[in-house]
C-alpha cells in the first residue's frame, strides 16, 4: 500500500519535470539530431537554447567555448557525441551531491532550517511542502511564524501548518521577527522537536537593512542553540533571470546561504537557472517544486536532472 | 558583474575614435556588446537580436559629433531608441461614465498583484476617486485576509462574499459581478478586482479570469509582472494577451537591482503600454512608468546619463544655433513652436517648471488651466499639417475651419494660437538682441505668451 503510494508520487514528480524536460532538454535534443559535425549554425543555436533558458551570458559562453575548444580537436562531431558532450558540460557545471532525503540523519537536535528569499518567491508555500515532508518521514515539527510583515503571511502559515500537521509558533503581525524566531527554538527544544522551520518577511537583497535584520535573526537563533542555524535556504523563483546571481550574492552575505531551493520550476518549460546558478555561485540546488500540492517538493537529483538529456 | 557597457565600447573602439562617421567595423563591434549587455538585462533573446539589428542598419553612415568617441554615439544611438521602444510617453488608467470603473488585475502568482491592488488604491485616492477593492482569488489560503488588511490600511472598503458558514465563496465570476453592483450602490468610481494567479500559465486560470473579464466588462485589464523575470517573460505575456488582451502592464519590485529587461521584451512584442513600476513595500510607493529611466536601467549604467547628456548638449547647442538664425529671419513656425512644447512636456509639469523660474509666479496659482491651454496648443499644431506648419501663412480660412475640427476646437481658438505664433515671434527676435547667446530662448518668452 505504501509502496503504491510513492509510485504515485514519483510518477507526479516526473510529471512535473516534465515540462522542463521537454523544454530544455528537448530543445537541445532537437538542435542536434541528425548533425554529423559541429559547425558555426549549431554552436549559435545551442547559444540561443542555452540563452533563452536563462542559462546566463557568463556560463552559456563558458559551455560553447569548451566545446568549441573539443570540435577543435577532433572535427568530426556526431549528434550522439556532442549531446553527451553537452550533458557532460551541464553535469560538470551542476557538480550536485544529491542532498539528503527528508528521512535521513539531520546534524542537530533540533535541526534548524531558516528560510530566505525575496518578495514573492514562494518561502510561505516551501515551509509548508518541507514541513509536511518531514512529518510524513516521521518528524515532529515547528515551524515559526517570523514573517511579521506582510499581510495575512501568519494566516497562510496557520492553514499550511495545519495540512501538515506541524507546530506553529506565531505573535502578533508586526512584532519583532528575531523574538519569534527566538521563541521559536525555544518551544522546539522544549518539546523536543526533531525540525526547525523558521519563515521570514520577502525583501529585496538591495534593502540593507532589512538584510541586517535577517543577520540578527541569525544571530538570536545561535545564541539559543549554538550550531543553529543548520540550514539557510535561499528560494528562488525559477522564471527568475538574471539577478538570481546578484541575490543569492547579498543573502550569502548577510546570513551565509547554504542551499537553494528552485520553486516554480513546472511553470517555466526550461530550468536552465539552475545551471547558471550552480556555476556561478557554487551554492547547491537543495530542492526544486514542480507543483502546487503540498508533495510537489523535490529533492534535486543532479545525475536524474540530466538523465533527460540520454539518448 | 555587469560591466560598465560605455568603458567597454570605449575600450573596444579606442582606435577608431576621431573617425568622422560610423562605419561596419566599429558598429558590428559595438552592436554585440550592446546586445550581450541585454542579454544580461533579460531581455528577450529574440528582442535583442532584432533590436541590434535595427540600431546597427539606423547608425550606418550617421555623422559623429565631434569630440565624442563613435562608440558613445551609438551608446546615445542606443538609448534612444531603447526609450521610444520603451513607450515614449507614459500612459495612465482610462475613466469613461457611467462609474464604477472597473478595473481587471491578473498576472502569475508571486508577481505582486495583492500589493499592487492596495497601492493603486490609494494612488487613485490621492486623485480624489473612491475605489472599491474585491478579492476575487478566492484559492491562495488567506489571500482574502491580506486585501483586507492592505483596504483598511489604505482606508477602502473590501468586497468579499462569505456563505452562511462564513466560508469564502469560491465563485470568482460571481464575487466580482457582486461588487459591481455594490459599488454602484455605495457610490464608489472605481473597482479594484484582484483574481487568483498560478504558478505558471494554465487553461484553468485562464479560463475563470475570462469568465470574470466576461461577468464585469472591465475598461481596463492590467497584466502585473515581476520586474526580475528573465527569458520567459515574453511566453507569460503573450499567453495572457492572446487570451485576455490586456490594457496595460504594472512592473513590480523595481527597487531591487535588477535591470528588468522584460520591461522591454513586453513591450516590444505585445506591444501594450506599461503603465505603472511599483517599487518599495510602502504602500505609497507606485509612480507612473518612466520609459528614460527604465532605458537607463536595462543598459545598466548611470554613467550613460552623463554621455547622453554629453552628446545632447553637442545636439542642443547645434539646434539652439539654428534656432538662433530662424528667429533673427523670422522663421520661427508652428513646427518649431511644436519642438519646444514638447520639450517643455518632457522637463515635466508645467507647474514644477514654473517654480524653478524666477519671477515667474504670477498665474501659476492654476497649473491644471495652463498644463491645459499648452496642451490644446499642441494639439491645435498636431492637426495642421507639416506644411501648414512650416509656412503658417498659408492657413487659410477653410484650413482654420478643418483645424478647429481636426483639434476639437473652436475657429477662435485656432486664431488665437495664429497670434500667438506672431507675438512669439517678435518676442523672440526682441529677446534674442537682448541676450546673445542664450540656449533656452523660446520657453519663457513662450510661457508668457500662452497665458
Amino acid at each position: 500500500m505504501f509502496r503504491r503510494k510513492k509510485k504515485d508520487r514519483q510518477e507526479r514528480l516526473e510529471q512535473g519535470l516534465e515540462r522542463t524536460r521537454a523544454g530544455f532538454f528537448g530543445r537541445v535534443k532537437r538542435l542536434v539530431r541528425g548533425k554529423d559535425t559541429v559547425d558555426e549554425t549549431t554552436l549559435d543555436a545551442l547559444e540561443e537554447v542555452l540563452i533563452t533558458s536563462d542559462v546566463g551570458v557568463r556560463t552559456t559562453l563558458d559551455i560553447i567555448s569548451r566545446i568549441q575548444a573539443r570540435v577543435r580537436r577532433d572535427r568530426y562531431l556526431d549528434a550522439d557525441e556532442l549531446t553527451s558532450l553537452i550533458r557532460d558540460e551541464i553535469a560538470r557545471l551542476l557538480h550536485g551531491q544529491r542532498h539528503r532525503d527528508f528521512d535521513a540523519p539531520l546534524k542537530g537536535h533540533p535541526h534548524v532550517i531558516l528560510v530566505v528569499g525575496v518578495n514573492g518567491v514562494g518561502k510561505t508555500t516551501t515551509i509548508g511542502k518541507m514541513a509536511y515532508h518531514y512529518r510524513q518521514a516521521g518528524r515532529s515539527v515547528v515551524v515559526g511564524a517570523a514573517d511579521t510583515f506582510r499581510a495575512a503571511a501568519i494566516e497562510q502559515l496557520e492553514v499550511w501548518t495545519q495540512r501538515a500537521d506541524a507546530t506553529l509558533i506565531k505573535q502578533r503581525r508586526g512584532s519583532d521577527p528575531a523574538s519569534v524566531a527566538f521563541d521559536t527554538v525555544q518551544s522546539a527544544i522544549a518539546r523536543r522537536a526533531d525540525v526547525v522551520l523558521i519563515d521570514t518577511a520577502g525583501r529585496l537583497h538591495t534593502r540593507s537593512g532589512l538584510m541586517d535584520e535577517l543577520g540578527k535573526i541569525r544571530r538570536i537563533i545561535g545564541r539559543k542553540l549554538p550550531d543553529a542555524p543548520h540550514e539557510v535556504l535561499l528560494v528562488l523563483d525559477a522564471s527568475i533571470g538574471q539577478n538570481a546571481i546578484r541575490q543569492a550574492e547579498e543573502f550569502s552575505q548577510s546570513v551565509n546561504v547554504t542551499g537553494l531551493v528552485i520553486t516554480k520550476l513546472d511553470g517555466t518549460a526550461k530550468g536552465g537557472v539552475i545551471i547558471g546558478i550552480s556555476n556561478e555561485l557554487q551554492i547547491p540546488v537543495q530542492y526544486i517544486g514542480v507543483g502546487e500540492g503540498l508533495d510537489d517538493l523535490q529533492v534535486f537529483d543532479a545525475q536524474r536532472y540530466v538523465a533527460a538529456l540520454s539518448v | 558583474m555587469f560591466d560598465s557597457l560605455t568603458s567597454k565600447l570605449e575600450g573596444a573602439l579606442k582606435s577608431l575614435s576621431g573617425q568622422g562617421r560610423i562605419t561596419e567595423i566599429n558598429v558590428a563591434e559595438t552592436m554585440g556588446e550592446v546586445r550581450r549587455a541585454l542579454l544580461e538585462a533579460d531581455v528577450n533573446y529574440q528582442v535583442a537580436r532584432s533590436f541590434t539589428n535595427r540600431v546597427h542598419d539606423k547608425a550606418l553612415g550617421e555623422e559623429v559629433l565631434r569630440s565624442v568617441a563613435p562608440g558613445q554615439q551609438l551608446v546615445k544611438i542606443v538609448y534612444d531608441e531603447l526609450v521610444a521602444l520603451l513607450g515614449g510617453t507614459n500612459q495612465e488608467i482610462k475613466f469613461r461614465p457611467p462609474p464604477p470603473t472597473v478595473i481587471l488585475v491578473a498576472g502569475l502568482q508571486g508577481s505582486g498583484k495583492t500589493t499592487f491592488c492596495g497601492k493603486l488604491a490609494l494612488y487613485l485616492m490621492g486623485q480624489g476617486r473612491a475605489p472599491l477593492l474585491v478579492a476575487a482569488d478566492v484559492y491562495r489560503p488567506a489571500a482574502v485576509q491580506q486585501l483586507r488588511m492592505l483596504g483598511n490600511e489604505v482606508g477602502v472598503a473590501t468586497h468579499s462574499v462569505t456563505d452562511e458558514f462564513g466560508a469564502i465563496v469560491q465563485d470568482a465570476p460571481r464575487v466580482a459581478r457582486e461588487s459591481v453592483v455594490a459599488a454602484r450602490k455605495s457610490a464608489r468610481d472605481v473597482v479594484i478586482i484582484d483574481t487568483a494567479g498560478r504558478m505558471h500559465v494554465d487553461s484553468a486560470m485562464m479560463e475563470e479570469v475570462i469568465a470574470i473579464k466576461r461577468a464585469v466588462k472591465p475598461s481596463e485589464i492590467l497584466f502585473v509582472v515581476d520586474s526580475m523575470t528573465g527569458q520567459d517573460a515574453v511566453r507569460t505575456a503573450k499567453a495572457f494577451n492572446r487570451r485576455l488582451d490586456f490594457s496595460g502592464v504594472v512592473l513590480t519590485k523595481l527597487d531591487g537591482d535588477t535591470r528588468g529587461g522584460a520591461a522591454l521584451s513586453i513591450r516590444s512584442v505585445v506591444k501594450k503600454p506599461i503603465k505603472y513600476a511599483s517599487t518599495g513595500e510602502k504602500l505609497s510607493q507606485l509612480s507612473a512608468f518612466h520609459p528614460d529611466r527604465m532605458a537607463r536601467r536595462i543598459l545598466g549604467m548611470g554613467d550613460v546619463v552623463t554621455l547622453v547628456e554629453k552628446v545632447q548638449k553637442q545636439v542642443d547647442a547645434r539646434q539652439a544655433k539654428a534656432m538662433r538664425r530662424k528667429i533673427r529671419k523670422n522663421q520661427f513656425n508652428f513646427q518649431d513652436l511644436l519642438v519646444q512644447l514638447q520639450h517643455l512636456r518632457s522637463i515635466g509639469s508645467l507647474s514644477d517648471m514654473m517654480s524653478l523660474v524666477p519671477g515667474q509666479r504670477k498665474g501659476t496659482d492654476n497649473p491644471e488651466q495652463e498644463e491645459a491651454s499648452l496642451r490644446r496648443m499642441e494639439s491645435i499644431i498636431l492637426s495642421m499639417t507639416i506644411e501648414e506648419r512650416r509656412k503658417p501663412q498659408i492657413i487659410t480660412a477653410s484650413r482654420r475651419r478643418r483645424i478647429a475640427r481636426g483639434s476639437g476646437v473652436k475657429v477662435r481658438d485656432v486664431n488665437d494660437v495664429l497670434k500667438q505664433l506672431r507675438m512669439v515671434r517678435a518676442m523672440m527676435k526682441s529677446a534674442l538682441r537682448m541676450r546673445r547667446g542664450g540656449q533656452q530662448v523660446g520657453i519663457q518668452q513662450l510661457m508668457q505668451m500662452v497665458r
